[in-house]
């Protein structure tokens, strides 16, 4: 079982490490987000919030883990369908569970390093710290990568039954899902009825669990223990929403459709 | 003519009854056949005609509406994954990622059937192809010709069994088409490996194969021997019997051919 995952893993990284753009994926574009918010919140501090590089600094750092995580899943697999060698891979003995798993280890190593290195840049540029957060900082990474995986998982699956026509959705989904994760406002400024939507999210007690730990220096437990609840709950069906359109893809041959598309 | 096969009395594949469904497209009807170990058996028909939905019910990629497969003794779907071990696939339409070297596409595509590999063995396998100095180079650098011959090093990886071949030789210049198929027969020789092969080039189909399967619109009209079934057919040629079932369906009177494969199994 090790050595199939470690093969995908490995199919990754010699990938990446002779991809510019993919490079870019887990540097440029992060920098980027954290360069313009970071600049945008230092602007409003001055003449306004004293306290928002702390409340949006971290959470631009931290939004990117969900995004990344949920991107790891969905581009890796549409991967092999741009290059056309997703067949190749599915007619090999190895099982979705270990293709997803190799998946999911390459995402945590690219989480990891692109929130070390917007760590580092948050700390030179804005005298942000990340890990001031304390221990906390690993509960709230890993509720966000559970987060990612479980809208991975439905995406994919959408990816997979509406074929090329629905990559769209790779980029779109977690957007969808930002204005309710109270990443850059608390969630409390939505009106009532989003707030109750807003609350069913994982994300979402992520981000005021941070918010209130950046304020307090308290750490919710209830919040982390609330959102890996619902992360578990999201994991489960789509685990189970994937399975089904595996088999449906299956039964009405989108898969290999897909790659000649 | 092919070599001569070097089969034994056990289907490797028994097709029975199978049928797939795409909504109200019958892309397969009741196909039923067998092919031993050692044995190139060749898929024919025009292009829709079913050969490549027949392949990839066979590799488990689409679940049939029907029927019953059952490959090195074991049931599809159940026992995909065992299946899935002993055997492999290439085509034309697949690519390896253009953007790994073929040492680092093979060393991936041994993990995955579980086998560690070391530059050696892949050497030696590209070798068996000819193509050792493309080892280090980018696999988008490779000509068509290469890429071929690549793919059928990725197949060879964990020495099928059987061996899927969907139009191998396709896009390859004649000179090395025919070194390609010089090389499958060794190998069928020397491994007993059973190949079921798709090609429209129907010299290729009489050089490689041992028995061929006519379909035409997801259905079998003939089966046997190339020669044995042009001289039943009444045509000059294979080539002659192919235009005539693409452009008339199934016009002959007798039955779908009965007569038992080397192995035995009707």
């Amino acid at each position: 079982m090790w050595l199939r995952i470690n093969a995908i893993i490995l199919r990754y990284f010699y990938l990446h490490r002779r991809s510019i753009a993919r490079t870019m994926e887990i540097f440029f574009w992060p920098v980027m987000n954290l360069l313009v918010w970071g600049y945008v919140t230092r602007y409003l501090e001055s003449i306004a919030a004293p306290r928002l590089v702390a409340f949006l600094v971290g959470n631009v750092i931290f939004w990117d883990v969900l995004y990344r995580s949920q991107q790891g899943i969905t581009l890796t697999i549409t991967e092999e369908f741009w290059v056309r060698n997703i067949i190749n891979i599915f007619i090999t003995p190895i099982r979705m569970t270990e293709l997803i798993a190799a998946i999911c280890i390459v995402g945590i190593g690219k989480s990891l390093i692109t929130t070390a290195f917007l760590g580092i840049l948050a700390a030179l540029f804005y005298d942000y710290h990340l890990l001031a957060l304390g221990p906390a900082i690993l509960p709230f990474f890993g509720n966000l990568l559970l987060f990612g995986w479980a809208v991975g998982l439905c995406t994919l699956a959408l990816i997979f039954r509406y074929g090329r026509a629905a990559e769209a959705l790779i980029w779109g989904i977690p957007f969808l899902i930002q204005p309710l994760s109270a990443v850059f406002y608390p969630v409390a400024v939505l009106p009532g009825w989003l707030q109750k939507i807003a609350w069913l999210l994982p994300s979402t007690h992520v981000f005021e669990g941070m918010r209130l730990a950046q304020q307090t220096g308290h750490t919710d437990m209830t919040m982390l223990f609330t959102a890996l609840g619902l992360n578990l709950v999201y994991l489960l069906l789509g685990a189970l929403y994937f399975g089904w359109m595996l088999g449906k893809v299956r039964e009405r041959g989108y898969l290999t459709r897909l790659h000649l598309e | 003519m092919p070599d001569s096969p070097q089969t034994t009395q056990s289907p490797v594949i028994e097709v029975i009854g199978l049928s797939k469904q795409f909504g109200s497209f019958a892309a397969l009807t009741d196909l039923s056949f067998t092919a031993c170990q050692g044995e190139i058996l060749g898929l024919l028909g025009t292009n829709g005609a079913g050969k490549t939905t027949t392949i990839h019910l066979l590799l488990g990629l689409i679940t049939p509406s029907a029927g019953r497969i059952r490959i090195l003794g074991r049931d599809l779907p159940e026992e995909r994954r065992e299946i899935l071990k002993r055997v492999n696939f290439s085509s034309a339409y697949t690519a390896l990622p253009s953007n790994l070297t073929v040492w680092e596409n093979l060393n991936v595509f041994a993990r995955l059937y579980g086998q560690r590999t070391d530059r050696k063995k892949i050497h030696d396998l590209l070798t068996l192809f000819e193509i050792p100095e493309v080892m280090d180079h980018l696999t988008g650098s490779l000509s068509s010709g290469q890429l071929t011959r690549l793919n059928l090093c990725k197949a060879f990886l964990n020495d099928p069994e059987i061996l899927f071949l969907d139009e191998p030789t396709a896009s390859l210049d004649p000179d090395i088409a025919d070194k390609v198929r010089h090389q499958l027969r060794t190998l069928r020789t020397e491994r007993r490996t059973t190949m079921i092969y798709t090609s429209h080039n129907m010299h290729e189909v009489e050089t490689m194969c041992d028995r061929v399967i006519f379909l035409s619109h997801g259905k079998l009209v003939m089966a046997g021997p190339p020669a044995a079934i042009v001289q039943r057919a009444k045509s000059a040629s294979l080539e002659e019997l192919f235009i005539s079932i693409a452009r008339n369906g199934y016009i002959y009177e007798e039955p779908p051919d009965t007569e038992k494969p080397p192995c035995g199994s009707a």
